[in-house]
């Protein structure tokens, strides 16, 4: 026969070009394709840690977004009514000017009327450090709205979190329980290890109100209730303590289980018993004898009772022993039967401790004790928004983690385990700074985690420093910041009001604030003569987003092809559990328009304004651009963004300045690793080999062993105020709050959106990111918005059948503080009493290049409309903000909601709908 | 031309993974990147940011429910691209010989240069594995990256089509499919891949590995308590616990 | 299926004017102008059904090439049956027109090329297995009826077409009842394309796409079914009893003028039905049938 001619073995391109993927927050090495100069094909990059060469639904469209007819062109001034769109282009200078005008009076005034937050930011670290010498205590990134819970949670715990910070071991874990997720961090290594699991056929449990992605996979499906989470691992909790099944070397060795609590009432009641050096201490088993707890030899006893005052170990295992966290109490809240948690539990317990693995790696503890071997706990967890995104999220993420903690199951072979530059104590970390002085930059960084009242953010008259009312009495550990607050506050004027709001790549007229319409009318509010109540918003993004149309001022920045980055140590790293990472994007094609990069803007104007660090001693800019900052910028001496190629090229972690530094990284494929010595590989908190390693490389400048939290000491702190005790006192209105939150264990308490249940609003309402799309930024990438245009509501059979609900039906789904008429689909595998949607799907009309009668902006909707930044009124005068009461994370999955049917609009379009923007970019037609 | 060739010397293919899959679509855009720039015309997109977006995939995921008799409900992601079938039925109908199945790995391909555009391939086809595009008029399928698997400028790890070379799961597999001894028989072997659709009668190549069966009742003994900690109070429970350090 | 307006145009057309031409060939001995107006009918119809058809190329400019696989396609076969049949019949409408006396076997040959033309055509819906309700033998004899009938009424032969009409009756109500099981018989269903159906009831739970694609507009055309009855009724009215009423009781050569068109317009309806009815196993995938 013959066959034509094939060519088998074309030329694929002219030139591959190694960068770092932004699709999403995963950060996945790519292989960019040029030919004639031009992106042709993009891949993954086969030697990077991250992804190992693989790539997922938006990594791999990455060419449809740099060429996204939704591109911003040019710096724009506003012409028409702010939320107009009408706008005009300027030049560069011109806009720069602009921002510089409206700034240098603030920072020589009163520098907190600037507030510079930003969204999907990954150089929290430089932006951090821009607002820090521009001296305004409001800055921070969208980790208020997002993860704060779970980072919170992980670092008063554990010195380290999940999400992206920490991983199961994916070689040699045999039972891994995922709790809620979030598609869009670290989801290639998830699914990586998701596919290892399966190869080995060790087992996977789904706990997730929705049989979605990684849950359809998950060998055994619990459908929880949304919010009990925290119910469900005290019970389990519960169950292993009865019969016994905790990890007690592990607790008495690593974690503050074997500290004593004073009882003595008064101010130190439930704070640790300390010697004359102020330091805690344990009770040696061998002497019965205190011991200071990092000396050699020392076998803390947990059943110590020292001058009456017994250990954490006795005060956690008599409040899980309660009959209250029985499963037979707790099954209906969940949603679980008690038979099935008996079941998890004893599954935990057998591949904890039956199945136990020891790896033959000799190691030496932070006492100087030498172990022959590692011993590994083969159960593994990981957890994500689903528990994080609500008012108990907190509490939760600390049961989960107290739940680790019982199997021996953190830093363990075949357990889950942090990645560099975690473990990291709470202490390691910095206070809030806040103090501003007219013209001076603030004395340290914004965001870090506070120890008792003493370091929250208050003036002196005991209102909260920061617009957000981040570090306040409100939500003492808000340690990313509350970006969901910052406009709703600066609309009200609570705790005071501002001039400019400084916004970066944060979508917040649309899916990236709480409630859109509420928001959208605050940006455009105006006072009695006229001015905006939000006096000027400067706001930079590649795209035409929803919020351009909101902004005074555009920055136009690049696409991730066309700019520089570093993905660095000091901010969120491309770490694996065996090795520290870093890594950079740099331009592998030309803008094509007249756009910069937002980072080396901000150095532009920070030159402009004067800002220490980033002008010469000749008073010109320090800093040619962020390339040149990401290079020569040094944290601490020797220290700087970039760990690899440093001083002559040889240096790891530690070195000067390596002009060469940049290239060596694009040679190396754009990334770095520093891999974690053998020995130092496990139990790192409180391996020697780990510590000195650590230090070697720059992480920190001491070893840092610690002990895990079981008992939270600082949130003690906070209820020992709420008691009455200390100086720094809270406001009585959330005296009783802080009691209930500020829990030294675990606890687990109703989200306070179910004070909505008596009312009717019986149902659960959630979002979920669809593994082919990143928030709003999917839907103008012509390959990806063919996969996902719509976004039905789901809902269970249950609601399905009570309502007599038939394909093609609309319903109509009420808040407390809000509408939504949308199109339905039935869907079986969902919690019975839980509707749910894929998020930010739904587009305002004439945003990001599309056709007005898109379905993203026809059909497609937000459950926002259904949320708020506030919770309802209590008649108290206070507002209070839908958050958690420690963190101040933003309680997006407390939602519940009333569904019932509803004609199909005959315009097919859902409610609510919003006038059409002017576009500022011309719209899409071909690709 | 278009009669079949019988017996192919080799019969390359895939395997896919249903236990694996989580429907990130990651296969379906990694086809679509390389194939508009790879064999023959690029995969067009009309009406791309419009109300109606519809181009060329050669891969496509599907997502259903799954209803088990007693277990909980199942969602099944499902991949779905051509699978090089044994006795292709779109290779015969073809009135030009564009469409034919390679006498030495069995790929089922489109000399887009004789296509006629008639689509009568595409009805042949029972899986929906052929798309027309509508800017040059000629049908599209996966060609199981033939310009990738022989590719001489790729170095050896990466000859592998697309999908399985992005599949962040591992849910795709690729080999030859006549070989017993090739580790994607054997995997069919061991997990008893199946057909689709086998009274269609086409003899697909492409095999479908099942879901493991899920939500078992676990028959797991549960934990037995300690002792009765009614009867003894907290500190008996304490001391049974910690005297067994 | 899509009812592509070609498609049917194409099938109605051309096998009506191979019918006509078949029987032109060989009954009928026209001579002078009415053999040339006969024959041009003739021609008229069968070519304007394969220039239709063309328009469902999206590459025209290689239609030759559908002539190269005739071992294994029957729609290069019909291509080939389609050109010798016009080239056989050619020269025997000239010898009519002209009175040039060619052999009468010429015409028999034209006329079994004619009809061969018209069963490769039912053929290449015949042979599609993913269409169960195409998949069977009655298609192409089916096909051929229409033929048969359109030609005797074309060329006024009043018995016959009388009679072909009633077999034609008969033929589209057996044809849509073994259809109508044909989808069920193949025994495919969700659960064998996906090869879950043993794990449990199966349904779509998303699409696979936003919007539409090819297999969407053109396998999985599910617009109007509910008004299958109907439709059915008028296709057999139009091309079956009011032209058997016409060439009944109409006088002699005004029968045909009535039925012609009236058979046509059934002919169309049903073809179109033919298309819509018929449910492809790829929208098993979406759910759709």
């Amino acid at each position: 026969m013959n066959q034509p001619f094939v060519n088998t073995s074309p030329q694929i391109s002219d030139e591959v070009r190694k960068t770092t993927c932004y699709m999403c927050a995963c950060r996945c090495g790519i292989d960019v394709h040029l030919t004639s100069g031009r992106v042709s094909y993009i891949e993954g990059n086969r030697d990077h840690p991250i992804n190992k060469g693989v790539l997922c639904a938006k990594g791999a469209s990455g060419i449809m977004q740099v060429t996204a007819p939704s591109r911003l062109r040019t710096p724009l001034r506003r012409v028409g009514p702010r939320g107009s769109g009408a706008f005009e282009p300027i030049s560069w200078e011109e806009a720069l000017q602009t921002a510089v005008d409206w700034m240098r009076p603030l920072r020589e005034e009163a520098p907190e009327k600037l507030a510079f937050f930003t969204g999907r930011d990954q150089s929290q670290s430089f932006t951090g450090w821009w607002a820090q010498a521009f001296g305004t205590p409001n800055y921070a990134a969208h980790g208020g709205f997002c993860s704060v819970n779970m980072a919170a949670a992980g670092i008063y715990t554990l010195g380290g979190a999940f999400w992206e910070f920490g991983a199961p071991d994916w070689e040699r874990s045999k039972l891994f329980v995922l709790f809620g997720v979030a598609e869009d961090h670290d989801s290639n290594p998830i699914k990586i290890g998701i596919g290892k699991m399966k190869d080995r056929g060790a087992r996977v449990i789904g706990v997730n109100p929705i049989r979605t992605g990684y849950n359809a996979v998950a060998d055994d499906w619990i459908g929880i209730t949304p919010g009990t989470d925290g119910l469900l691992i005290l019970s389990l909790i519960h169950c292993l303590l009865e019969a016994g099944k905790v990890d007690l070397e592990y607790l008495a060795r690593f974690t503050n289980a074997a500290y004593l609590i004073n009882e003595t009432d008064g101010s130190e009641k439930g704070l640790f018993v300390r010697n004359a050096e102020a330091q805690p201490f344990v009770i040696d088993r061998r002497t019965g004898m205190p011991a200071p707890w990092e000396a050699k030899g020392v076998q803390p006893d947990l059943g110590a009772i020292w001058q009456g005052h017994r250990t954490v170990f006795q005060h956690m295992a008599e409040r899980y022993l309660s009959p209250d966290y029985a499963p037979e109490v707790v099954e209906a809240r969940c949603g679980v039967t008690a038979l099935r948690i008996r079941q998890l539990a004893a599954e935990l317990a057998d591949v904890a401790f039956n199945q136990a693995i020891e790896i033959a790696q000799p190691w030496v503890d932070f006492r100087g004790d030498e172990h022959a071997t590692m011993t590994g706990r083969p159960v593994s967890f990981h957890a994500m928004r689903g528990i994080s995104a609500h008012s108990n999220g907190f509490q939760t993420g600390r049961a989960l983690h107290l739940l680790q903690i019982l199997l021996g199951a953190v830093e363990t072979p075949g357990s889950w385990r942090m990645k560099p530059p975690y473990p990291k104590p709470m202490e390691a970390h910095p206070t809030p700074h806040f103090v501003t002085v007219p013209g001076k930059p603030l004395s340290g960084p914004h965001l870090g985690y506070v120890r008792g009242p003493e370091q929250l953010a208050l003036l002196p008259d005991g209102s909260p420093a920061r617009i957000d009312k981040a570090f306040s009495w409100e939500n003492p550990f808000s340690a990313h910041g509350m970006m969901h607050m910052v406009i709703p506050n600066a609309h009200a004027g609570d705790p005071y009001r501002i001039d400019t709001l400084f916004l970066y790549m944060a979508n917040m007229a649309w899916n990236s604030s709480m409630n859109t319409a509420q928001v959208m009318a605050m940006l455009t509010a105006q006072e009695a003569d006229g001015s905006y109540t939000i006096p000027r918003i400067i706001y930079s993004d590649a795209y035409a987003s929803e919020m351009v149309a909101y902004a005074d001022l555009i920055l136009p920045d690049t696409t991730y092809l066309e700019r520089h980055d570093c993905i660095s140590m000091l901010d969120r790293p491309v770490s694996e559990p065996d090795a520290a990472g870093d890594a950079i994007r740099w331009p592998v094609v030309d803008p094509d328009r007249d756009v910069r990069g937002f980072q080396s803007v901000l150095l532009d104007l920070g030159a402009r304004l004067g800002l220490p660090g980033m002008v010469a001693e000749d008073g010109t800019a320090k800093f040619k651009d962020y390339a040149d900052y990401i290079v020569n910028h040094q944290r601490r001496p020797g220290v700087g963004p970039l760990m690899g190629f440093r001083g002559n090229g040889d240096g790891e972690g530690r070195g000067a300045p390596n002009p060469d530094q940049m290239q060596r990284y694009i040679d190396n494929g754009g990334f770095y690793q520093a891999h974690v010595p053998d020995d130092a590989r496990f139990f790192k908190p409180w391996n020697r080999a780990y510590q000195d390693w650590a230090v070697k490389v720059g992480l920190f400048d001491s070893p840092q062993p610690y002990l895990f939290n079981i008992w939270s000491e600082p949130m003690r702190r906070f209820q020992l105020a709420a008691e009455g005790h200390g100086a720094v006192q809270p406001p009585d209105h959330l005296r009783e709050r802080l009691k209930l939150a500020m829990d030294p264990l675990p606890v687990w308490y109703e989200p306070f959106g179910d004070a909505a249940e008596p009312f009717g609003f019986t149902v659960h309402a959630l979002t979920q990111r669809p593994m082919d799309m990143y928030h709003s930024w999917g839907s103008q990438n012509a390959w990806l918005r063919q996969i996902r245009g719509h976004n039905p509501l789901y809902v269970p059979t249950k609601i399905w059948v009570q309502h007599g609900f038939k394909d093609g039906d609309w319903a109509r789904v009420t808040s407390p503080t809000g509408q939504i008429t949308v199109p339905v689909a039935h869907m079986a595998a969902l919690n019975e009493n839980t509707v749910w949607t894929w998020n930010a799907i739904g587009k305002r009309k004439g945003a990001w290049a599309l056709s007005k009668d898109a379905p993203e902006a026809k059909q497609g909707f937000l459950l926002n409309h259904l949320i708020s930044e506030l919770l309802p009124a209590k008649g108290d005068g206070m507002r209070y903000s839908n958050s958690d009461p420690v963190t101040g994370q933003a309680a997006w999955f407390d939602l519940r909601v009333r569904i019932e049917r509803a004609e199909p609009p005959p315009d097919g379009q859902s409610l609510p709908a919003f006038g059409a923007l002017t576009s500022v970019v011309p719209e899409g037609r071909k690709r | 031309m278009t009669c079949l060739p019988g017996k192919t010397d080799r019969a390359l293919g895939l395997v896919i993974d249903l236990d694996t899959c989580v429907g990130c679509q990651a296969c379906v855009t990694a086809c679509k990147g390389w194939n508009d720039q790879g064999y023959g015309v690029p995969l067009s997109d009309q009406n791309p940011y419009g109300s109606k977006p519809s181009g060329v995939f050669l891969n496509r995921v599907h997502s259903y429910q799954v209803q088990p008799e007693v277990a909980a409900p199942m969602i099944v992601n499902f991949p779905r691209s051509c699978l090089h079938c044994a006795d292709a039925p779109c290779v015969t109908v073809c009135p030009t010989g564009a469409s034919y199945k390679r006498v030495e790995d069995g790929i089922v391909l489109v000399n887009e240069d004789a296509c006629v555009g008639c689509g009568l391939c595409a009805w042949a086809c029972p899986y929906g594995a052929r798309e027309m595009d509508a800017d040059e008029g000629v049908m599209k399928k996966c060609t199981l990256c033939v310009d990738r698997i022989y590719n001489e400028n790729l170095p050896e790890e990466d000859r592998e089509p697309a999908c399985v070379r992005t599949c962040p799961t591992g849910a795709r597999h690729f080999g030859d499919l006549n070989d017993p001894q090739s580790a994607v028989s054997q995997l069919v072997a061991a997990r008893s891949g199946y057909d689709l659709m086998p009274e269609q009668g086409a003899k697909p190549t492409n095999k479908y590995l099942p879901p493991r069966k899920k939500d078992r009742p676990d028959q797991a003994s549960l934990l037995a308590p300690l002792l009765d900690i009614k009867a003894t109070g907290f500190a008996g429970w304490l001391d049974r616990v910690l005297g067994k350090i | 299926m899509n009812p592509a307006p070609s498609v049917i145009i194409f099938t109605v057309l051309s096998g009506m004017g191979f019918g006509y031409l078949a029987l032109l060939g060989t009954v009928h001995d026209y001579s002078g102008v009415a053999a040339l107006a006969h024959w041009f009918m003739g021609f008229f119809l069968a070519t304007a059904g394969l220039v239709a058809s063309a328009f469902h190329l999206g590459n025209p400019s290689r239609a030759w090439r559908a002539f190269t696989q005739w071992r294994s396609s029957w729609l290069s076969r019909e291509a080939w049956f389609a050109v010798l049949a016009l080239l056989v019949l050619a020269p025997v409408a000239l010898s009519a027109w002209l009175g040039l006396g060619l052999p009468r076997a010429l015409g028999w040959l034209g006329a079994a090329l004619a009809f061969a033309t018209v069963a490769a055509t039912g053929m290449i819906y015949a042979q599609i297995r993913a269409v169960p309700r195409w998949h069977h033998w009655n298609v192409p004899v089916l096909f051929l009826v229409f033929a048969v009938t359109g030609g005797c009424l074309l060329a006024g032969l009043r018995g016959p077409a009388i009679a072909a009409l009633v077999v034609l009756g008969a033929g589209m109500v057996l044809h849509w009842r073994i259809g109508d099981g044909a989808f069920a018989r193949a025994g495919s269903t969700m659960g064998t394309a996906t090869g879950l159906g043993g794990l449990g009831q199966t349904s779509v739970f998303e699409p696979a796409h936003t919007a539409g694609n090819y297999l969407l507009h053109e396998m999985i055309y599910v617009v109007c079914r509910r008004h299958v009855p109907k439709l059915r009724a008028l296709a057999l009215i139009l091309a079956v009893a009011l032209p058997l009423l016409a060439m009944l009781f109409l006088p002699g050569r005004y029968g045909p003028y009535v039925a012609v068109p009236l058979h046509l317009l059934g002919a169309l309806a049903q073809r179109w039905l033919f298309f819509a009815q018929a449910e492809h196993v790829v929208g098993l995938y979406y759910g759709k049938r």
